[in-house]
């Protein structure tokens, strides 16, 4: 392993190995990023069918069936598959080196927690080419899912039961990471905002994904093993589904924003050149909307007739939430309030953001007044309002960061040029396409329609927002040009490269070689980098160890080995309640397979391997010539 | 790497933390457990909302389901194997791995003894009628307490595996944590069950 | 693992020190045990005893609650402040609690029949 990272070329089937049994944070984050970038340009593409299809009233374009199950996995796969990935992608690549670690604290448990993500994540896309795909909407409300023909609905909960699995992992891995693994001096308020809001996003996961796959286990059992949790005869109620759902469906929208707030405080200080504004109420404002992020799931169900209290409290702890998401937005303000800004690509975006997000925020507000909610529920100002938080929040943190941290993920930058008509156009695009479905919502539009009739004063409207979905799409298309057009640049081969960097991911030489930094750096204060900077260390860090012999863990298969069995379990499950005679064999062969590998592992010890201090020297010359990272 | 040898005098105060290994397994283990608190959470919710729920002129109901002798039995042998996992505990802290080993084995047993009479008791429920399907207080009442089984079975085999493997290995900076982790899991399995003869044996006799 | 695991022979008197210490706390244990043995105990009694059932149900809740508390704190360590980040570990551990508790909440009073 030491000696692959020092001799330079390798055949395909090498690096194919490496990459299926890698344990490394970085090649898992640039493989998360990889992946969700594939599922994000299938969900963007089943929109911008749906989009096509409402174009024009009438239109036959698409069948109301396919309709139903391009809007169901749409939902799914953005927010499952396409988000969280590309966010744990980020987490991934920066999180350990902004602490200063050498790896996540379970690097095995890394890879599987993405093996399982990505298995699951193909077998619910498989369902395209096994008899249709789920068409329940991504809530999948029970009342409607429990009779829906097929086995579109048996490869939602089954695909996201095992990506879920992946993300509660990899949830746990971060935690325990940003817990223990901290730099010596780095302590938990000198901790970088990316870093706190991955730890408060895992942590959301970490109590949200369980309701989730209690949910999705009693829908399995109810569907493929005749249970009665759902069906009104035996006993059974739709509500609990909805309560499950919910109670993990809000925060999921929690674990994906929070991360991408994190990213835009990273990126908010580099380039107006400030201190973040308000560093400890930032963090208090974190805290405080994963807690308050769990005590509202209700007002997804103000009209399931929960009755007047039930409502208003939960309205009333909605509205609450927007206390702290105000507090974040007038500190990211007054952070570039006075900096010397340079407007570079992702703070282009950052800067993009902020007004978008605050709409969103703000149409928020009004649906959780309870009695408002009831003209608004189901209809298309649902829709821009959800869209605004996700795109304007999510996407744009995404697309920020890949412009931001690819010089440290890949060791090129991305064009500046292409960057910013890839904005322009995007920014554009978004506000056509979802500005105009808030009034089609208020004109009574409602969502999840495959088709409306003409002259109902929609006609417009709906054509101006599938413009602005073709003008996202064309975004997206030039940002996947910029990023193959960038593989083939020089490597950047330098430190800092916006020359403004403040955290520890700044501070290290790129390439970054795969043990991080050859020595643990102290962190002396909050900005360490820039404190050392400030204070002309040339050296980069102060270190807190000598240089020494590196521990790090092995390399191994089994990840994968234990998800492909989940998989083929999966699929014993799927054809169960067709009386396939195979099909509980299957279950049984892919249960075995995961099981064996974990007794594999446990039996097999690990203790990983010791890069000696004469190989670090010579890696890191090998890297950056002679001198090694100075 | 070459494992170095302990004796009670260098043993340190707290194996299971004293490598940063260790210290990840230890905060790991804790971290899971809080996520299985909500899981537990869901299904009890989903239990206590659907508790004596059925087809209409469904014959069940907890109160005249449930028998308190068989729930108090197994409450003593689950909570009786807590303590015997603690005095495992109490021999790693001493660096005794004999005593370790054999209570960890009486702690199998206690959770066989357990296992044994859980699966007696479903078998007892079926026979009546009250199978899985047979209404959605069965499912529910199925998969709480079918869920707590399921941990129990993955306790046991685990803390089995563990006394396998290091028989001949004595203890070690690398399997103190392992040994630790199991532990602390089974204790939240006993928990858990406070929880469950508490809500579904004792509030469902009375009705 | 390798630079960070020092071997360190303890003198005799802290040896035994730690060997009294650890009896000692054994035992605490077992008596912890035996308490839990009586709230259990307890409670099916007062469940047999056949009181009213406004009577028993918060009674029996109650002795749960302290049996979970003792199991937590005692056999699980949670009172060891001198275990690694047990600080944030019992955070994560109640905020857990707190959400298991709303859902019940929820699930008993907003789902109905």
């Amino acid at each position: 392993m030491s000696s692959a990272a020092v001799t330079n070329k390798k055949g395909f089937g090498a690096t194919l190995w490496d990459y299926l049994t890698t344990v490394d944070h970085k090649k898992l984050g640039v493989m998360y990023l990889f992946a969700g970038t594939l599922f994000f340009a299938i969900a963007g593409f089943e929109a911008l069918l749906m989009r096509l299809q409402l174009m024009i009233p009438n239109n036959d374009f698409v069948s109301a069936g396919t309709f139903n199950e391009l809007l169901t996995m749409h939902g799914t796969t953005m927010l499952f598959l396409a988000a969280t990935p590309l966010l744990f992608g980020f987490m991934n690549a920066i999180v350990p080196l902004q602490i200063g670690a050498r790896d996540v604290a379970f690097p095995f448990l890394n890879s599987l927690g993405f093996w399982l993500f990505f298995l699951g994540a193909l077998f619910l896309h498989l369902s395209f080419f096994l008899g249709g795909a789920p068409d329940a909407g991504w809530t999948n409300y029970a009342s409607l899912a429990l009779y829906s023909p097929g086995h579109g609905i048996d490869f939602y909960v089954l695909g996201l039961q095992i990506s879920g699995a992946g993300t509660l992992i990899s949830g746990i891995n971060f935690i325990v990471t940003i817990i223990t693994m901290r730099a010596p001096g780095m302590t938990f308020m000198r901790m970088p905002l990316f870093t706190w809001t991955s730890l408060i996003s895992s942590a959301l996961i970490l109590f949200a994904f369980p309701p989730l796959t209690v949910g999705l286990f009693l829908m399995l059992v109810d569907r493929m093993f005749e249970a009665n949790f759902f069906d009104h005869t035996m006993g059974g109620n739709t509500i609990i589904w909805e309560h499950l759902f919910w109670i993990f469906g809000h925060p999921e929208v929690y674990i994906l924003v929070l991360p991408a707030f994190g990213l835009f405080s990273e990126i908010i200080p580099v380039f107006a050149r400030k201190r973040l504004f308000g560093y400890s109420s930032m963090v208090f404002a974190t805290i405080l909307i994963g807690f308050l992020g769990f005590m509202v799931w209700a007002h997804h169900m103000f009209t399931t007739g929960l009755g007047a209290t039930a409502n208003a409290i939960f309205a009333v702890a909605t509205m609450a939430i927007a206390v702290p998401t105000g507090m974040k937005v007038f500190n990211w303000i007054m952070t570039i309030w006075g900096g010397s800004v340079k407007v570079t690509v992702p703070m282009l975006y950052a800067l993009g953001f902020i007004p978008s997000f605050v709409a969103g925020g703000v149409t928020g507000v009004m649906q959780a007044a309870a009695p408002l909610d009831y003209q608004l529920h189901d209809s298309y100002f649902i829709v821009a309002h959800f869209h605004y938080v996700i795109v304007g929040g999510i996407v744009t943190a995404i697309f920020g960061s890949m412009h931001f941290y690819w010089p440290i993920m890949f060791n090129r930058a991305l064009s500046e040029k292409l960057g910013v008509w890839t904005f322009w156009i995007f920014f554009i695009g978004f506000h056509c396409t979802f500005f105009i479905q808030h009034f089609l919502g208020l004109m009574g539009m409602p969502r999840r329609v495959f088709t409306f009739q003409a002259d109902q004063g929609w006609d417009l409207f709906n054509f101006i927002s599938s413009i602005g979905a073709i003008l996202m799409a064309i975004g997206v298309i030039l940002l996947v040009i910029n990023i193959i057009i960038t593989a083939k640049s020089k490597p950047l081969n330098c430190r800092d490269y916006w020359g403004d960097g403040r955290s520890l991911e700044w501070a290290i030489k790129t390439p970054v070689p795969f043990y991080n930094f050859k020595q643990t750096p102290l962190v002396r204060g909050y900005d360490p980098y820039w404190l050392e900077k400030h204070e002309g260390n040339k050296e980069g860090m102060i270190y807190a160890e000598p240089l020494g012999d590196i521990h790090m863990p092995n390399n191994s298969i089994l990840p994968l080995v234990m998800s492909i069995g989940t998989f083929v379990a999966a699929f014993g499950a799927l054809y169960h309640p067709d009386g396939k005679a195979w099909a509980i064999p299957v279950l049984i062969l892919g249960l075995a397979i995961t099981v064996g590998a974990m007794i594999v592992r446990s039996v097999k010890d690990d203790l990983g391997f010791h890069v000696h201090v004469e190989e670090v020297i010579a890696t890191e010359e090998h890297l950056y010539g002679k001198g090694g990272n100075k | 790497m070459e494992e170095t040898k302990f004796t009670p005098q260098t043993w340190p105060d707290k194996p299971e933390q004293a490598t940063m290994e260790g210290k990840n397994k230890f905060v790991g283990i804790w971290i899971f457990i809080c996520s299985d608190i909500t899981l537990f959470a869901s299904v009890f919710a989903t239990y206590l909302s659907l508790k004596d729920k059925g087809p209409a002129g469904m014959e069940f109901s907890a109160a005249s389901l449930f028998e308190l002798p068989l729930a108090f039995v197994m409450t003593m042998l689950l909570l009786t194997s807590s303590l015997t996992s603690v005095y495992a505990m109490y021999h790693l802290k001493n660096h005794n791995f004999k005593g370790v080993q054999i209570w960890m084995s009486i702690t199998v047993l206690l959770g066989l003894g357990f296992l044994a009479l859980e699966i007696y008791e479903f078998y007892h429920y079926v026979h009546l009628g009250f199978g899985y399907t047979q209404s959605a207080f069965s499912s529910a009442f199925f998969t709480l307490v079918g869920t707590h089984g399921l941990h129990v079975v993955i306790g046991l085999v685990w803390i089995v595996c563990l006394i396998v493997r290091n028989a001949r290995r004595g203890l070690s900076l690398y399997n103190a944590p392992k040994y630790y982790a199991a532990s602390i899991f089974w204790h939240f399995i006993d928990v858990i069950w406070v929880f469950i003869f508490t809500v579904v044996y004792l509030m469902g006799v009375l009705g | 693992m390798g630079h960070d695991t020092q071997v360190q022979a303890k003198s005799k008197k802290q040896y035994e020190y730690d060997r009294h210490h650890n009896a000692v706390h054994m035992r605490k244990q077992v008596i912890n045990f035996a308490i839990m043995i009586f709230l259990t105990f307890l409670a099916f009694a007062v469940v047999v005893a056949d009181f009213s059932a406004y009577f028993i149900k918060p009674v029996i809740l109650l002795l749960a609650g302290v049996q979970v508390v003792l199991q937590l704190y005692s056999f699980m360590h949670m009172d060891d402040k001198k275990a690694s980040h047990m600080g944030v570990i019992s955070t994560f551990v109640w905020f857990g609690a707190v959400i298991a508790f709303t859902m019940f909440l929820t699930f008993l009073t907003i789902i109905w029949w």
